[in-house]
């Protein structure tokens, strides 16, 4: 698979551009959102400049990150990480400055700057997809179809088990909105103690029905066998299960939570300026809104909204898939992540000890 | 040698000769001369293991443990790239050197406090240093970014302008924990794991209860260790004897029955356990499907520590039955049988005959299974659900998620002085020499 790519990348790019030889390495995340980079940034990128993509898949990017730019022995070039990481990464001198002036502007001429969603771009980091986490259910095991993040709360009308991920984030906001507390309030009221308190005392009452999962690829399964009702899930395993594999899933928007997948480069990468070639090339227009083809992950650009198309079977249009559609975002919560960075260690703490007790 | 022992026979003779080899070296002397060469010798042999166990087990483990008291996060950045390391906090921490600890955080700490801030924005470190005071008290990375974002506005006096900046600065635990991470070694990971912190006034005491977790799940860990190894004892030794006492064309076929499993992968076998016993699975479906349940009463097996025991117990359970294997295939059955003609009951003859030889191996086995249930993280993680967690899915969490790596350290130095505590308590009771490996 991977000589026929650089085989076509060479034919395609006409001139033997890989006579150089060139390599680069990218971590990503594993499955079917390593497939949809490669298909939607490594291969073009090759095409393109001749360079050789190595793609590695891993499951918290953040540790081998960390572990080998303190060794002073770097393999990755690029990795593809979660928002908290990112910060904390670059924080730790960890991560090399991208210069953000290097973006391409958008199509019709807006500055990179502008064209990225709030957040999107950061010191050491340029995010390229926007997921989500979101709540989904096995329309085989309910009754009546659940339609707003209270149900998921709500044992008695929706009887069943429910998976949740075993951990503060996300739960815990969740948790707020089907108490009641609107999005735009969320972090405030989780910046209190009553507001912990007042998150904890709603898990409590589903807590003898929660199945915890700890990997993305859990939930579709945990629905699938009936294991559980209901499940928080990340929202592009679920369009995958449901779409190409055909089950019975369905996707609830509301009370979701949004969230950023960056693109880092880590201290010390041994292919830097190939790296940050690879960034410009991947996160521009065009390329973000093709990788919105292979997985319902949005687009972190403005501009390329507009050119998502249909999905790889060619028939399921992608943009009501897309976290960011209009429809999607009645009641949608912006992960914090400043919150996270500062109360990670704190919130965690008190989660664990809720679950152990 | 021997040609060098030519004049023994005259020494011995007379115990005032000095005995001397045949180059006149007196004859001690070259023995210890001979000997130091063959274990010079043999000491080259194991070099290379020896150098193997060093780089790449003593090393990185020493290296992971001193992690657990050090951690300079507060007082030096490093570029990476360069490996140019920069002090940072200077004069912060001149200042706890010249007040002691209980002295009025005056201007002067302001002062130095401001004086910092414009070397962490220069230097970019602000989200370094606040995260090391993170650690212990939430949000104050923010507090240092925030501050250090505006720390060229800052300008005299300055206890005001940094207040103004966000009030805070102002909390005495804050400056306590500063005090304490002002030096790059601390105590206070060994602190927060086992769920205790200092107070403003630098007295230790517990955390509040709801964020205690640690203490428990060491113990959690040592009792379900406990368990499992128990378990694991009572399903392997009547399996060991069968195997042991079965001629060897059918015991060889049952032990392959033992050792497939055992080569089979962790997470295969995890998942195996999952698809049998989760609610929707194989074993509660049939139980429904033979009425012994209802469909509303479905067991829950898995995602609890039942869930937890029994996967680490099938898991671990070749662990037990190879050493007890090992020590019971060679036990001669004309003990037993000597006892029983001698006019034992079975259950004598097995207690007092058989038991006490097969011994060792229950201490082998209980000791291999016992150490891995302690460290295991895997099998908890996928089928502990919220109460089958066990210590090192902690560890797991603190290197992996919240990347505090000195408390991960910690916590994985405490269980290390745990187990060879145990290991030291087991040798003064049964005694180390008394273990047979196979």
């Amino acid at each position: 698979m991977k000589i026929k790519t650089a085989l076509m990348a060479t034919a395609l790019s006409g001139i033997a551009f890989s006579a150089t030889a060139q390599e680069l390495t990218v971590m990503s995340w594993g499955g079917a959102y390593t497939k949809s980079q490669v298909e939607a940034y490594h291969k073009p990128f090759t095409a393109t400049t001749g360079i050789k993509i190595n793609s590695v898949d891993a499951d918290n990017l953040a540790t081998p990150i960390k572990a080998q730019v303190e060794a002073g022995n770097v393999t990755i070039d690029v990795a593809d990480v979660e928002f908290s990481d990112a910060v904390r990464l670059c924080d730790e001198g960890l991560l090399e400055p991208i210069d953000l002036s290097m973006l391409p502007a958008a199509p019709d001429g807006t500055p990179a700057t502008d064209d990225f969603i709030e957040g999107a771009l950061q010191d050491c980091a340029v995010a390229n997809i926007v997921w989500s986490t979101v709540f989904a259910y096995n329309s085989n095991s309910v009754p009546t179809a659940p339609t707003t993040i209270a149900d998921f709360f709500d044992t008695e009308k929706f009887p069943g088990k429910r998976g949740l991920r075993k951990s503060a984030k996300a739960t815990l906001e969740m948790a707020l909105m089907a108490d009641g507390v609107p999005a735009s309030e969320v972090y405030s009221v989780l910046d209190t103690d009553e507001g912990v308190d007042r998150a904890f005392a709603k898990l409590d009452s589903i807590k003898s029905d929660i199945v915890w999962w700890e990997a993305g690829a859990q939930p579709p399964q945990l629905l699938a066998d009936g294991e559980v009702t209901m499940s928080t899930a990340y929202n592009g395993r679920i369009f995958n299960a449901a779409i190409a594999e055909k089950q019975p899933l369905v996707v609830v928007w509301d009370g979701q939570i949004l969230d950023f997948d960056l693109f880092v480069v880590p201290k010390g990468a041994p292919n830097k300026e190939a790296a940050m070639q690879f960034i410009a090339f991947s996160t521009d227009t065009q390329r973000l809104a093709d990788q919105a083809s292979w997985i319902s992950y949005g687009p972190a650009r403005k501009s390329s909204g507009a050119l998502v198309g249909t999905y790889s079977d060619g028939v399921t249009e992608m943009a009501t898939h897309m976290p960011t559609a209009a429809e999607n975002l009645g009641n949608a919560l912006v992960n914090n992540f400043e919150f996270w960075v500062d109360k990670d260690a704190e919130l965690n703490e008190r989660f664990n000890a809720w679950l152990a007790n | 040698m021997t040609d060098g022992l030519a004049n023994q026979g005259t020494g011995n003779a007379s115990n005032e000769l000095l005995l001397t080899t045949v180059d006149g070296k007196p004859l001690k002397e070259a023995l210890i001369h001979a000997e130091a060469r063959a274990k010079r010798r043999a000491f080259f042999l194991v070099l290379p293991l020896l150098l193997f166990i060093l780089i790449t087990f003593v090393a990185p483990i020493g290296q992971m443990l001193h992690r657990s008291v050090h951690n300079d996060g507060f007082i030096v950045t490093e570029d990476f790239g360069t490996g140019v390391r920069t002090p940072i906090m200077v004069n912060l921490t001149e200042w706890f050197n010249e007040n002691p600890p209980g002295s009025e955080i005056d201007e002067s700490a302001y002062a130095a406090l401001a004086a910092d801030m414009v070397v962490l924005k220069k230097e970019r470190a602000a989200g370094q240093a606040g995260t090391r005071i993170n650690y212990e008290i939430s949000g104050s990375r923010s507090l240092f970014t925030k501050t250090a974002r505006n720390a060229d506005k800052l300008a005299p006096p300055y206890k005001e302008a940094i207040i103004a900046i966000d009030p805070d600065w102002e909390n005495p635990e804050l400056w306590t924990v500063m005090r304490s991470a002002s030096s790059a070694y601390t105590a206070t990971f060994y602190l927060a794991a086992i769920d205790m912190t200092r107070n403003a006034n630098g007295d230790i005491e517990m955390v509040n209860e709801n964020r205690q977790v640690y203490v428990k799940l060491f113990q959690r860990t040592l009792i379900l260790s406990l368990v499992i190894t128990f378990l694991t004892f009572v399903l392997a030794y009547p399996v060991a004897h069968l195997l042991a006492t079965l001629p060897l064309r059918y015991s060889n076929l049952l032990m392959i029955l033992v050792l497939l499993p055992f080569w089979t992968s962790l997470l295969v076998r995890t998942t195996s356990w999952m698809i049998l016993l989760q609610s929707q699975g194989v074993l509660n479906d049939a139980m429904v499907g033979l009425g012994i349940l209802d469909d509303e009463n479905r067991i829950q097996m898995m995602y609890n520590q039942a869930g937890t025991v029994i996967a680490m117990t099938h898991i671990l359970l070749p662990f037990m039955i190879l050493p007890l294997y090992s020590v019971m295939r060679p036990i001669n059955p004309s003990y037993v049988r000597a006892a029983r003609s001698l006019g034992a009951t079975s259950w004598t003859a097995f207690r007092r005959i058989y038991f006490p030889q097969t011994v060792p191996g229950i201490g082998a086995g209980a000791l291999l299974v016992f150490i891995l249930a302690v460290g295991y993280y895997i099998t908890p993680a996928l089928v502990g659900g919220a109460d089958g967690q066990l210590i090192s899915n902690l560890i797991a969490f603190h290197m992996q998620k919240s990347l505090n790596w000195s408390l991960a350290a910690a916590l994985a130095a405490l269980l290390l002085g745990g187990i060879l505590i145990l290991y030291w308590l087991y040798d003064r009771l049964i005694g180390i020499d008394n273990l047979k490996l196979g």
